[in-house]
């Protein structure tokens, strides 16, 4: 018996536009419409919107609820004041990463949006030593999402959204508004390297919010999870179960600035304190080739003729042209502008370590 | 993207690549449902000029942002040219498959091959199979 497919509310939206489907986490999700290369440019040009509704929200409430994730979670939740947020990560005793995440807080609790395959994890730890008075709900099902992203991305929500109160958020801040009719919640957040909003909704309500975003005077291209992986390529972020599992710590990553090092007794610091310290063996980073080819997880990372490491994630840049990549390396050839070879299905392709970005984006320009 | 189309004059190999019979020279590309298949084209890997292929063998590789597909040769022979637009403009392969998006140009090395492949006709017929 193979797992029921989960579908979002916009499954028949993206079979409309003519969507791709594939398999991820559970769900069968747009992959891309016509051209993961367009809709990738789109987003870095001008806008495009995003269905994230497989991704999950647990949320927390009650006196203890700060206290608590301040246990659970790895950077300073209590630096966040209402409508404010912050990445941070959920972690093992021994600091291996459990997931990625944005913590929210809101008016009266907080909301943690947490990746598709890690919701049953991260609830199940956040379970596991609930305190008496903080109530812990899973709201994945009920709460739909979509990322509206690009430096155009204000031209598209502004005729949305007549209150005006979303229009001027800063990078990380959520409030409530009415977008196109439809209750939201949105933050000034994404995962694309483009300034943007991710706008949360009730589940029914997304078929609406998705019609007046792309159909709307200034439309937003629709986007695939080919492109979304493409442009948080090219800024060097990671991804869950591609650079970051339970086998990696936030050091080794490059997340250290995502965790309270200082002040925090959140579960994993002290490893993490111990790491930072003494330096890790290796650490993750980012790579552009400066040949043909495009480099692809599993193949091997070589640094005069020796195996060095693996690709996690590979991809041709849409912006630069060129195969990129990250990998794991030991921590002398980390750094930037180091000579590697990737062997890419048994040929040999020079690339060259880079800092992150790769390309001229930041969410917050413009 | 053009319509599914499988012209009438090119011979078919079932790993959906395409023959045009020139002289004793061949000209090789891959069929429209390959391309469909492999989404938007981002990169060409061609053989050398000059080099030795041989029939049922991959000779190639397109890819594209999320996979790589190997080329076969539905011919034996020894390469002659290599479209130079492809590797410029590796889309091509999506927007002309059958012209502008050809991938190489052969030197035929045992033409009697050329009688073990499908005209357009069995070749739809074989993709009926596939699909249903």
């Amino acid at each position: 018996m193979s797992e029921p497919v989960l579908h979002t509310s916009l499954h028949g939206r993206h079979a409309a536009h003519g969507a791709r489907f594939g398999a991820f986490a559970g769900w069968e999700m747009p992959l891309l419409y016509t051209s993961p290369t367009a809709e990738h440019r789109a987003v870095r040009s001008a806008s495009g919107v995003f269905d994230v509704s497989h991704m999950g929200q647990l949320e927390l409430a009650g006196e203890g609820a700060r206290a608590y994730l301040q246990s659970m979670l790895s950077n300073d939740i209590a630096a966040l004041g209402p409508g404010q947020g912050q990445y941070t990560l959920m972690l093992e005793d021994d600091g291996g990463v459990i997931d990625d995440l944005i913590a929210y807080a809101l008016a009266d609790r907080y909301m943690l949006v947490v990746n598709a395959s890690n919701v049953a994890p991260c609830r199940e730890r956040l379970a596991s030593r609930l305190p008496d008075g903080v109530e812990l709900g899973d709201r994945s099902l009920e709460i739909a999402m979509l990322a509206l992203q690009g430096p155009r991305f204000l031209d598209v929500l502004e005729p949305l959204a007549p209150s005006g109160s979303s229009l001027d958020l800063e990078y990380f801040e959520i409030a409530e508004d009415v977008v196109a009719g439809v209750p939201c919640l949105v933050a000034r957040t994404g995962y694309t390297g483009e300034p943007g909003v991710e706008l949360l909704c009730p589940w029914d309500q997304a078929p609406a919010l998705w019609d007046a975003l792309v159909d709307g005077d200034s439309r937003a291209t629709p986007a695939g999870l080919v492109a979304r992986d493409t442009l948080r390529l090219e800024m060097g972020y990671p991804l869950y179960g591609q650079e970051l599992s339970r086998e990696r710590t936030p050091i080794e990553a490059g997340l250290g600035w995502a965790c309270d090092l200082d002040g925090g007794g959140f579960a994993g610091a002290g490893r993490l304190r111990r790491q930072k310290e003494e330096g890790t063996a290796e650490r993750l980073c980012l790579f552009a080739l400066t040949e043909g080819g495009i480099p692809r997880p599993g193949h091997a990372v070589l640094s005069d003729g020796e195996p060095v490491g693996e690709v996690t994630s590979g991809t041709l840049s849409p912006t630069l042209g060129t195969g990129i990549g990250m990998a794991y390396l030991p921590a002398e050839l980390a750094g930037p502008d180091h000579e590697i070879t990737i062997d890419v299905r048994g040929k040999q392709k020079s690339a060259r370590t880079a800092r992150r970005p790769l390309v001229d984006s930041s969410p917050t320009k413009g | 993207m053009p319509d599914a189309s499988y012209p009438e004059n090119l011979r078919y190999h079932h790993e959906h690549d395409w023959v045009r019979v020139e002289g004793d020279e061949a000209v090789f590309g891959i069929t429209w449902y390959a391309q469909d298949a492999l989404g938007e084209v981002v990169y060409f890997d061609p053989p050398e000029v000059g080099s030795s292929i041989t029939k049922d063998t991959a000779y190639g590789e397109l890819e594209s942002v999320k996979a790589v597909s190997d080329i076969h040769a539905p011919t034996s022979g020894t390469v002659v040219t290599v479209n130079q637009q492809v590797v410029d403009q590796p889309e091509v392969v999506n927007e002309d498959p059958y012209g502008a998006g050809w991938l190489i140009r052969v030197s035929l090395g045992d033409p009697s091959e050329l009688d073990g492949l499908l005209d357009a006709a069995a070749y739809r017929a074989y993709l009926a199979g596939i699909s249903s």
